[in-house]
């Protein structure tokens, strides 16, 4: 960790207080001074803003209507600053600081319009700062929040994963804590704005009339009163509408990973019953929801009109009697116009504050678990993490599982990391609790693990993370790179910072700094994270060859080569490859000019017709980009259409396109529909067999342009995936395939601009990007129906890579072929394997395999085994590691020096293989019994 | 140029295959490969699973069976001949190698396709079946015959 010490990490890493149970609480204790200043800036924008008020009076009542410039030439004291002091503090009268500038009515009408302009651009300018202060206040807090959950779950413990599901942890994280974003920003300024101007005319009707204002107020107060209450089922709905919706998130996520047992089960009714009472439940809530919330609206507006109705009863009353002058009543009910106003909005205030709190409420519950790790343990170490020396201590281990079953017990020994011992039992038998034990997956019910001496659970998580390694049986990968997956496990920290010339400081100084206010992590992403230590080297060529040599080991190289041979190459971002694979297909090439060769491979050239391809290929002459010219749209696709009849094709399609739908039907039309057989005729289904038998019937004797534009299409498809080779029907002479070499030339000269990157055209000197780099070296198809013609090829393939020294490119090519979705795109005897590398390529001092190589084969599991044992007891050169290997099948056993042998739960033996042999006991048994 | 036509033309000469209807020919033929061999090339080994049947559209294969000394060849095929036939029938393993004499072409039809067609088509079933007793009848005859001749030969 040369030149990135420990200084870095001096960033508060993540306070670990409990999270606040009040959303209130939790906004103020990080957002204090933003919300106080915002309030500050609020109330400075008054001013500007009651000025602007006062102006149009001004300005009509002024020089337009010409007040106070009566007089010919008169004028007006523009910008006069005068005040009058109230007679009961001294009788000065009207004091002037400033008399201001003498103007006429036109320059005055033009000073104060440009007054007028500049206030509207004062205001709109604090209008626009207050906003985005407010969003970027929440925004900040949505990010401090979200990160804080995604920390949480970073060190929950293993045993909560089974009571939360991954789609509901994803909902709560992204979309039920969003709301909180846009109530952030208002949480202090709207309630303290509202509740003043309510006051604010609540105080004026008071002055006014005390009776009145009373009226006024208490039916505010029944409002508060009776608002509130009607709003505790809002409460509780709001509650059940999150947590149902939130299962639903869980259940849509289930569905989509179980699909395979849908489909399988035939339940597919079942989950649309169960998604549908789900959705039904959620639409209960939310139109009880809306009813009620409609019903307190209504309450509210009843209750605002009622007011001026009392006033007009008990104020009209008072006039009349004389006790309350006409002018005093008018006055009342012009400030009421003021009231309902901020009143209605602080409901609605307070609604969107419950509504969000219970929002928080519901999440943060969520996040609250026990034992959850103590956030010290993952922060990235300074220095180097040590190496382990004495292994672990067992004592007395017991595990029992929720249902109260022992998995587990009382199991005691002791493991160095020059051992390599194999756990051998059936399923079930304790062994593989053991190992998740050790790799700190399962936590220990009773007595004690320890590792160098001290409690495994307060290590930190660098050393168990990197100085040990542990695979077990389910692998799931990320969708990355076959690189990054290989590497994943070395990615424990940034060990170097970004090469300067790749780095916008300003930008990075940006990230640095919200990070820090929403109190995020700062380690950059883009950074180097290989661990270049534990991998030996800085070079990343020899990492490559470390991985290859790792790969050897779990026999997974030929498979990442054949992946480089079906993956694809980018000519634009990577012409000098490209040029070598270009190289490659003209060896290739030289080498089938052998008349031996020769017939095994149809190579494509611009001038001849390519039987071995379909008839729409030979047209394309390319591999389509996109969906313009997919295999199925071909026929519909109008530019296609037409260059057949400009070439004269159409009619010969569609007598083609007959002559395959009349063999096609008469073939297989005494087959019933779900025979095998129909996956040889890729021109149609089995449910369209009859349709084309009334179709022929139909135009038994039309030409193209009698048959409907339906019949057209549905014959003139058939040619397109026609093989002559493959289906042998007879229906290519040579008229016809010249005919389609002008069409492919025409195809190609007329291609209209915007298709121009909807298709890369074959091109024996050009690489292509769309095609995989087999097809690129080849050019060509492996012909039909020549014996073991496909291993031919492939075995001059790669010859040719081999003379050319291009199977590194290849692998290279492999590597960075994309794992898919959980890395599904591998098989999972790949991802097992894959799984064990990875682990391989840390350099643990002691790696803990638990029954991770199921998929494979006894023969390749043994193989395996016995080079990773090579490995660890040093005999390679390599250090020597410790290995604690629970088996699939006990004879492998017989490869270590040092057997565990777990029966029931309980370690029943533990001995070299050879002594265990002797005795006769558990060991005997299992490896005699498989 | 190669079609089905002909492959049919061809399937119909073998005797095992001479009273099937054409139509249904057409189809044995159309989910069959057309598989060419070099000289000398294996078409099969024996002691290999048998997975497929051959006819020999043109060229000739020597039949080979080992022996503890060495390969020896028992027979020379010719055009229509079928080769391999009892493998899709009956899951035994193959009784000999075949190897390619000269360029071979050959109809490769695969056991569970011929199995296939024969399921959905009773008629064809009692066709193979009678042909397959008439083998029967030729060997037992064959056989009664052998013995009288060593019946005659041991008294």
């Amino acid at each position: 960790m040369q030149g990135y010490e420990g200084e870095l990490w001096g960033l508060a890493w993540v306070d670990d207080i409990l999270m606040e149970s009040s959303l209130f609480k939790y906004i103020w204790r990080y957002t204090r001074a933003q919300q106080i200043w915002i309030l500050t800036i609020i109330l400075i924008s008054m001013v500007p803003y009651f000025l602007a008020l006062d102006l149009p009076k001004r300005i009509v009542n002024g020089p337009i209507q010409g007040q106070g410039f009566e007089g010919e030439g008169a004028t007006q004291p523009f910008l006069q600053i005068a005040f009058d002091v109230p007679s009961w503090i001294s009788s000065v009268g009207t004091v002037t600081l400033f008399n201001g500038f003498e103007l006429g009515q036109l320059p005055f009408l033009f000073c104060l319009c440009a007054t007028f302009l500049g206030f509207v651009c004062i205001n709109g300018l604090f209008k626009f700062y207050i906003n985005t202060y407010k969003g970027r206040l929440g925004e900040r807090m949505l990010r401090r929040l979200r990160y804080q959950l995604l920390d949480r779950i970073l060190r929950f413990p293993n045993s909560y994963f089974r009571r939360i599901k991954a789609p509901e942890a994803a909902t709560m994280i992204k979309d039920e804590v969003e709301p909180l974003g846009g109530f952030i920003g208002d949480m202090l300024v709207q309630p303290v704005f509202l509740g003043g101007q309510a006051l604010t005319a609540m105080l004026f009707i008071m002055v006014q009339d005390f009776w009145l204002g009373a009226i006024a107020g208490s039916i505010v107060l029944v409002q508060a009163f009776l608002i509130p209450r009607l709003r505790r089922r809002l409460l509780i709905l709001g509650k059940r509408r999150q947590l149902t919706a939130r299962a639903l998130a869980g259940r849509v996520g289930e569905v989509v990973d179980g699909i395979n047992n849908v489909h399988t089960n035939d339940t597919s009714n079942w989950e649309r019953a169960d998604l549908a009472s789900r959705l039904g439940t959620i639409f209960a809530i939310r139109y009880e929801l809306f009813q009620r919330k409609f019903f307190i609206k209504f309450l509210n507006n009843f209750l605002a009109q009622l007011t001026p109705f009392m006033f007009y009863l008990i104020g009209g009353y008072l006039v009349i009697t004389g006790d309350l002058d006409i002018g005093q009543l008018v006055a009342v009910i012009a400030a009421y116009k003021d009231l309902p106003g901020p009143v209605a909005d602080l409901i609605a205030y307070d609604q969107q504050r419950l509504d969000v709190q219970i929002k928080y409420t519901q999440v943060i519950e969520q996040f609250q678990p026990d034992n959850m790790m103590e956030p010290e343990l993952q922060t990235p170490p300074a220095g180097p993490v040590p190496e382990i020396k004495e292994g672990f201590a067992v004592s007395r281990v017991g595990v029992v599982d929720d249902a109260g079953t022992n998995l587990l017990e009382s199991a005691t020994f002791k493991f160095g990391p020059n051992e390599q011992v194999a756990a051998v039992g059936t399923v079930n038998s304790g062994a593989e609790t053991m190992a998740d034990v050790m790799a700190r997956i399962t936590v220990p019910t009773s007595g004690s693990i320890s590792l160098e001496g001290q409690s495994l659970d307060d290590h930190h998580e660098s050393l168990t993370g990197r100085r040990t390694a542990y695979v077990g049986p389910d692998v799931y990968l990320p969708q990355t790179s076959f690189r990054d997956a290989l590497f994943y496990g070395l990615k424990h920290q940034p060990v170097r910072e970004r090469p300067p010339e790749e780095v916008d400081p300003k930008e990075r100084a940006w990230e640095i700094a919200e990070a820090a206010l929403a109190g995020n992590t700062d380690l950059d992403i883009k950074a180097e994270w290989l661990d270049f230590e534990a991998l030996g080297t800085e070079d990343l060529k020899v990492a490559d060859e470390v991985a290859r040599n790792l790969l050897d080991v779990v026999e997974l190289r030929q498979d990442v080569f054949d992946l480089g041979l079906r993956g694809q190459v980018d000519p634009e971002q990577d012409p000098e490859l490209a040029a070598k694979f270009i190289e490659a297909r003209k060896a290739l090439r030289q080498r089938l000019e052998d008349p031996a060769l020769s017939k095994l491979v149809e190579l494509f050239e611009p001038n001849s017709y390519s039987l071995q391809a379909s008839v729409g290929e030979n047209l394309l002459f390319g591999t389509a980009l996109g969906p313009t010219f997919e295999r199925e749209k071909l026929v519909g696709n109008t530019y296609v259409r037409e260059v057949l009849s400009k070439c004269g094709l159409d009619q010969a399609f569609f007598d083609m396109g007959h002559k395959i739908a009349e063999t096609a039907t008469e073939l297989f039309k005494d087959l019933p529909p779900d025979h095998p057989f129909f996956e040889r005729l890729s021109f149609m289904t089995s449910e369209e067999i009859p349709e084309y038998e009334a179709a022929l019937a139909r135009s038994a004797s039309q030409s193209l342009t009698d048959a409907s534009s339906a019949d057209q299409e549905m014959f003139l498809r058939l040619p397109f995936d026609y093989v002559e080779p493959q289906h042998r029907f007879g229906l290519l002479d040579d008229d016809m395939k010249n005919k389609l070499l002008e069409a492919r030339t025409a195809f190609r000269e007329g291609l209209p601009e915007t298709h121009s990157d909807a298709i890369a055209f074959y091109d024996p000197e050009v690489y292509n990007p769309a095609a995989s780099l087999q097809d690129n070296i080849l050019m060509g198809r492996v012909a039909y129906g020549v014996a073991e013609g496909p291993e031919k090829v492939r075995d001059v393939i790669h010859d040719v890579l081999d003379e050319l020294e291009l199977r590194d490119e290849v692998f290279q090519v492999g590597l960075n072929f994309n794992v898919g979705n959980g890395g599904k795109r591998l098989n999972v005897s790949q991802r097992q394997k894959l799984s064990l590398a990875r682990a391989l390529i840390k350099k643990p001092d002691i790696l803990i395999v638990n029954r991770a190589l199921t998929a494979l084969d006894s023969r390749t599991q043994q193989r395996i085994i016995e080079r990773v044992l090579q490995m660890a007891s040093g005999e390679d050169g390599s250090d020597p590691f410790g290995v604690f290997w629970v088996l699939q099948a006990p004879r492998f056993a017989e490869a270590f020096k040092r057997v565990l042998v777990f029966d029931k739960g309980a370690l029943a033996e533990d001995d070299t293989p050879a002594n265990l042999l002797e005795q006769g006991g558990h060991y005997t048994t299992l490896v005699s019994s498989t | 140029m190669s079609s089905l036509s002909e492959e049919v033309d061809m399937l119909r000469r073998v005797p095992l295959f001479a009273q099937i209807e054409p139509s249904k020919l057409k189809l044995l033929a159309f989910t069959s490969e057309r598989l060419a061999f070099d000289e000398n090339q294996d078409v099969f080994r024996q002691g290999d699973e048998g997975d497929a049947a051959y006819v020999i559209m043109q060229g000739s294969a020597d039949v080979v069976v080992n022996t503890p000394k060495g390969e020896t060849v028992v027979a020379v095929l010719g055009d229509n001949a079928f080769i391999g036939e009892i493998a899709i029938l009956c899951d035994v393993p193959r009784t000999a190698t075949i190897r390619a004499k000269s360029d071979l072409q050959t109809l490769k039809i695969k056991k569970e396709d011929f199995l296939g067609l024969v399921k959905e088509f009773p008629d064809m079933a009692v066709e193979v079946m009678r042909e397959l007793a008439a083998r029967l009848g030729k060997t037992t005859a064959e056989l009664s015959q052998v013995r009288q001749q060593l019946d005659a030969k041991g008294t």
